[in-house]
């Protein structure tokens, strides 16, 4: 992999395209777009060796910007795409950039698949809650009874989280951050960068033209203490102003509970200490019913088994061990032959 | 007589040299009929005979026994002449039950020999297959040599020793019905003999059972007297060389390998399973040590896309499928006509429309194939002619899509890819390389710029230094590659996706005919699988001296140089299709040639006497 390795220390600037960049002013997608920009330096690698794939979505504008090789390809398929190119090119360090329909709607097979190969690639998934691009339908992550042009008596649908759906279907490495949140941002992206396997990070972003403010509820600066968990592991599951609330298992029911942390309330021993290698952990944090539970933001999940390219090389490498390098002239001959 | 006897024994059977035949084994699913097929078509390849085999099975795994549906059909033609088809109708129907007689009677020629299994037609049989009354004890049969033997009690009686239970016992059915035939056409038994060994060997009870059948039914044939001859079919003048029997799907197979050798580049296929099309990703998963790499997708569209990523990093992508699959990887074939990328979608047509007859033949995704995208999206089609052509046609497919950057298809279909015929290997040697070049050098880079003699993009592939830049399927500025919605750049570069395709018409060999004259009264012009059965109808109607010739596209999109040319030469152009004349409109728009259409779509290929009949017909109105 020493090719990969960048031989000239590299900037944010290296990683801007001459490109306009053509979001909407305000969008949530410029300040994703910046982070990205800021962190992938750190991770040495050259830009030639980068690839970034996306599917179709204001998200999915992503590559265009990114001065790496680049493929914006067909509604949902980037899944599919980034499996062909890794399956070619192992050592290629492949980035998606989804949304949540392209990567849930229309792709969410796609999604599922590369989550249970565990193909080493990099996922970050755009999640505003609508379908910014086609100019604001419900999108699979719109809350009940969302009302769009699509649907004026509000949507019947039950939306799915993003991160459940991919603890769900055995996904290696799962995170969540937020848009404008940029430190935590930049953090969870050195963790997904460093994973060896699908990393998977849902963004929460704002869409300010077609469903402003949708995560306001948790992401204001007024209210984010109380209303979001930052999980990190091996630490306690605190938050809160004061860090005085915490979340504890309840053995009866194996349900997470709320609980003041200390003065008039339970001992820190009580409260659930983070293990991101448990995908039970994830998976209750995932699922926490907002408003009663604070949002958990940061690696939900994080564990080591083979990828799919590792394998596959594997059988390959295994197959020439003991076959040989292929002949052709023996292979076309086949079975038996005969000689006129 | 006690001891086996073996094939080079003489014996005072008389043998009548015969010029060939065509003989099809029927049973149901579970009879072995196609192993059966498979080793009576591997003798007579290797006494030389020129051949070619059709398998006809139900689309059902394992469907009720003794039922029509499950019935279980190889057709196989030999001969000491040239072999174009199967053959029309056999002479010799081996039908190992009551459903079997019932579903192929009506194809067996006027007084051919009917060999019956009569262990079979018991009542609950007989009902089954719909029979009121059981047609070997009324006179339906009359008109037929009729050997009615009780193969099953035959079976059982010589695999007795070999402790296997009754059940295992039955299925050594097959084998004793091939020793039997083995002893009607002289041949050996000692390549089956092998084969039962090498297919069985961990079970030694097997192999004793089946080889025990074998024998029986060898020898039944000398002792029973119930046959005044056996046969023997010289072997054909064919070119000197080394042969192989060969499928179209192994062909296509090894034709994309041979391929992808010739380029110096890994293959990766993607494929999701369909029939008549997942023996491709079969024999290709065997291959890893030529660099190839195979990845059962999640469905079609993963399956084209990955193949296309494939590409776009520098190795071959291919994705084979048949027609549903085809409809649902359209978008995927868009996107690489957009981004100027190599990929090979090889098609292997089956019955449709949706589900249609997964396991019979047709040549409906013509239309499909060429004119199947949204928008102006040309690609390149062509299409293979018999099982060994898949061979040539899917190296042709690679050289193209490489030297034009675009996808290619390769029509194929259920017909050629079960069918078999010998085929003369090809020396590597002579196999000529396909030059690939990736860009490297940055000086004035830009994605789309074009070779101005193939006007094929420059291919730059990630992990090139100083050639970072994003393809996608929005609209490319031709002068910069980067998005752009103008709408002279858009009209531009349309034009210029369509030229490209165009122009790949200077660069494969022109029409000719595959027999008669270059001009005369009628042209048979065929595409696909339809080969073999036209060209025979032709040559016994030139025969009868009709004014009649026939050529064979191999190449749709674009059509050849002079195609155009050809038909004027022609006072009609007869177009016969197993579809309801999709070529023929392809014809009529391009050339504005009243060409006549003769479609058929009944998932069985033409036979040689319906396109006879027809051009008869033709010709004299
Ligand atoms: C096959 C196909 N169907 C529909 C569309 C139209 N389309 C483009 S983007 C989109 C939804 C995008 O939503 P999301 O993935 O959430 O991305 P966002 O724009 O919100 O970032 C749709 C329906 C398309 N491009 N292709
Ligand atoms: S529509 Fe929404 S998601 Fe799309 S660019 Fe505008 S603000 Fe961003
Ligand atoms: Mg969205």
């Amino acid at each position: 992999m020493s090719d990969l390795i960048s031989p000239t220390k590299l900037t944010k600037k290296d990683f801007e395209t001459d490109q306009d960049v053509r979001w909407c002013p305000g969008c949530g997608d410029y300040s994703i777009l910046a982070n990205v920009q800021r962190v992938m330096p750190e991770f040495g690698i050259a830009r030639e060796n980068i690839v970034w794939v996306s599917g179709i979505g204001c998200s999915s504008r992503f590559p265009y910007y990114m001065n790496t090789y680049g493929f914006h390809t067909i509604h949902g398929r980037a899944p599919a795409v980034a499996l062909g190119i890794k399956v070619a090119n192992p050592e290629l360090s492949v980035w998606l950039a989804t949304g949540d329909g392209d990567g849930l709607s229309i792709g969410g097979n796609h999604l599922m698949h590369c989550l249970r190969r565990n193909l080493d690639v990099k996922i970050l998934m755009f999640n505003n809650r609508i379908y910014g691009l086609t100019k604001g339908q419900y999108s699979p992550t719109s809350e009940l009874g969302k009302v769009t042009k699509s649907t004026p008596a509000g949507s019947v649908d039950q939306p799915v989280d993003p991160a459940s759906f991919a603890l769900g279907v055995n996904a290696s490495f799962v995170a969540r951050s937020i848009d404008t949140e940029a430190q935590h941002l930049s953090d969870v992206l050195r963790r997904a960068a460093a994973h060896v396997g699908t990393a998977f990070t849902e963004i929460y972003q704002n869409c300010n033209v077609f469903n402003d403010g949708a995560f306001d509820a948790f992401t204001d600066k007024a209210v984010r203490a109380e209303r979001q968990v930052r999980v990190e592991h091996g630490k306690p599951l605190l938050f809160g102003a004061n860090n005085d609330k915490g979340l504890r298992l309840n053995p009866r029911t194996l349900a997470l509970e709320v609980v003041t942390v200390g003065d008039g309330g339970v001992a820190l021993s009580e409260v659930l200490v983070h293990d991101e290698t448990n995908p039970a952990f994830g998976q209750l944090l995932a699922r926490m019913p907002f408003p009663e539970f604070p949002v958990a933001i940061g690696v939900l999940h994080a564990s080591q088994r083979p990828t799919y390219d590792g394998t596959l090389r594997a059988q390959q490498k295994a197959a020439r061990e003991k076959l040989g390098q292929g002949d052709l002239a023996k292979l076309l001959r086949g079975g038996s032959t005969w000689t006129i | 007589m006690n001891e086996a006897p073996s094939s080079t024994s003489p014996h005072d059977f008389p043998r009548e040299v015969i010029r060939g035949a065509v003989v099809r084994f029927a049973g149901d699913s579970g009879d072995g009929m196609q192993v059966t097929g498979d080793q009576f078509t591997a003798a007579a390849a290797l006494a030389r005979n020129d051949l070619a085999t059709f398998p006809d099975f139900p689309a059902e795994i394992r469907a009720p026994t003794g039922t029509t549906y499950g019935v279980s059909g190889f057709q196989v033609h030999f001969s000491s002449q040239d072999v174009f088809t199967p053959g029309d109708a056999p002479d010799v129907l081996v039908a190992m039950n009551p459903a079997a007689l019932k579903t192929n009677l009506r194809d067996l020629k006027k007084g051919g020999v009917l060999i019956l299994n009569s262990g079979t037609f018991n009542a609950t049989n007989l009902k089954k297959a719909g029979y009121d009354v059981n047609p070997l004890e009324d006179n339906s049969l009359e008109g037929y040599t009729v050997l009615s033997i009780d193969i099953t009690k035959q079976t059982v009686a010589a695999v007795k020793d070999t402790g296997l239970s009754n059940k295992e016992a039955h299925r050594c059915k097959n084998f004793w019905t091939l020793g039997l035939m083995f002893w009607i056409y002289s041949r050996p038994l000692e390549p089956t003999l092998q084969w039962i060994e090498s297919k069985f060997g961990k079970r030694s009870d097997l192999v004793a059972a089946n080889i025990a059948a074998l024998k029986a039914g060898h020898a039944f044939g000398e002792t029973a007297e119930v046959f005044q001859h056996r046969y023997e079919v010289p072997p054909a003048p064919v070119e000197k060389g080394e042969y192989r029997n060969i499928g179209g799907n192994t062909a296509t197979a090894l034709g994309l390998v041979a391929a992808a050798q010739l380029a110096g580049l890994p293959l990766v296929l993607g494929a999701y399973p369909i029939t008549p099309a997942s023996d491709v990703l079969h024999e290709l998963s065997k291959y890893k040590q030529f660099g190839v790499t195979t990845v059962q997708a999640e469905d079609e569209i993963a399956a084209v896309c990955l193949a296309l990523g494939a590409s776009y990093a520098g190795n071959l992508g291919v994705t084979s499928t048949s027609g549903p699959g085809m409809a649902l990887k359209m978008e995927g074939i868009g996107l690489a006509l957009s981004v100027e990328l190599p990929l090979v979608i090889v098609d292997i047509q089956r019955g449709g429309p949706s589900t249609g007859l997964p396991t019979k033949t047709e040549q409906a995704d013509l239309l499909q194939a060429v004119y199947g995208r949204n928008s102006e999206g040309p690609v390149c089609v062509i299409a293979a002619s018999t099982p060994g052509n898949c061979f040539t046609m899917a190296i042709e497919a690679v050289r193209l899509a490489l030297k034009y950057m675009t996808p290619v298809i390769l029509l194929t279909d259920g017909y050629l890819a079960n069918g078999a015929e010998p085929w003369k290997i090809p020396n590597v040697a002579d196999l000529p390389k396909i030059d690939v070049k990736f860009r490297t050098d940055p000086a004035g880079f830009h994605p789309f710029l074009r070779d101005p003699a193939t006007l094929a993009r420059n291919w730059a592939i990630p992990g090139t230094p100083e050639l970072m830049h994003r393809v996608g399927g929005l609209e490319k500025d031709y002068d910069s590659g980067h998005i752009s919605y103008a709408p002279d750049n858009h009209e531009r570069m349309v034009k210029a996706r369509a030229a490209k395709i165009a122009g790949i018409a200077s660069d494969i060999p022109p029409l000719t005919m595959e027999v008669g004259d270059d001009s005369g009264k009628l042209l048979v012009l065929g595409w696909g699988s339809t080969y073999g059965a036209i060209r025979e109808a032709v040559q016994r109607c030139r025969d009868r001296g009709l004014s009649v010739s026939h050529a064979h596209l191999r190449y749709l999109n674009p059509f050849p140089q002079n195609l155009g040319e050809v038909l004027k030469r022609f006072e009609r152009v007869l177009v016969p299709e197993l579809n309801l004349g999709q070529l023929v409109k392809m014809l009529r728009s391009a050339y504005l040639v009243p060409a006549e259409s003769l479609a058929k779509v009944q998932g069985q290929p033409f036979k040689i006497t319906e396109l006879e009949e027809k051009i008869r017909q033709v010709l004299e109105s």
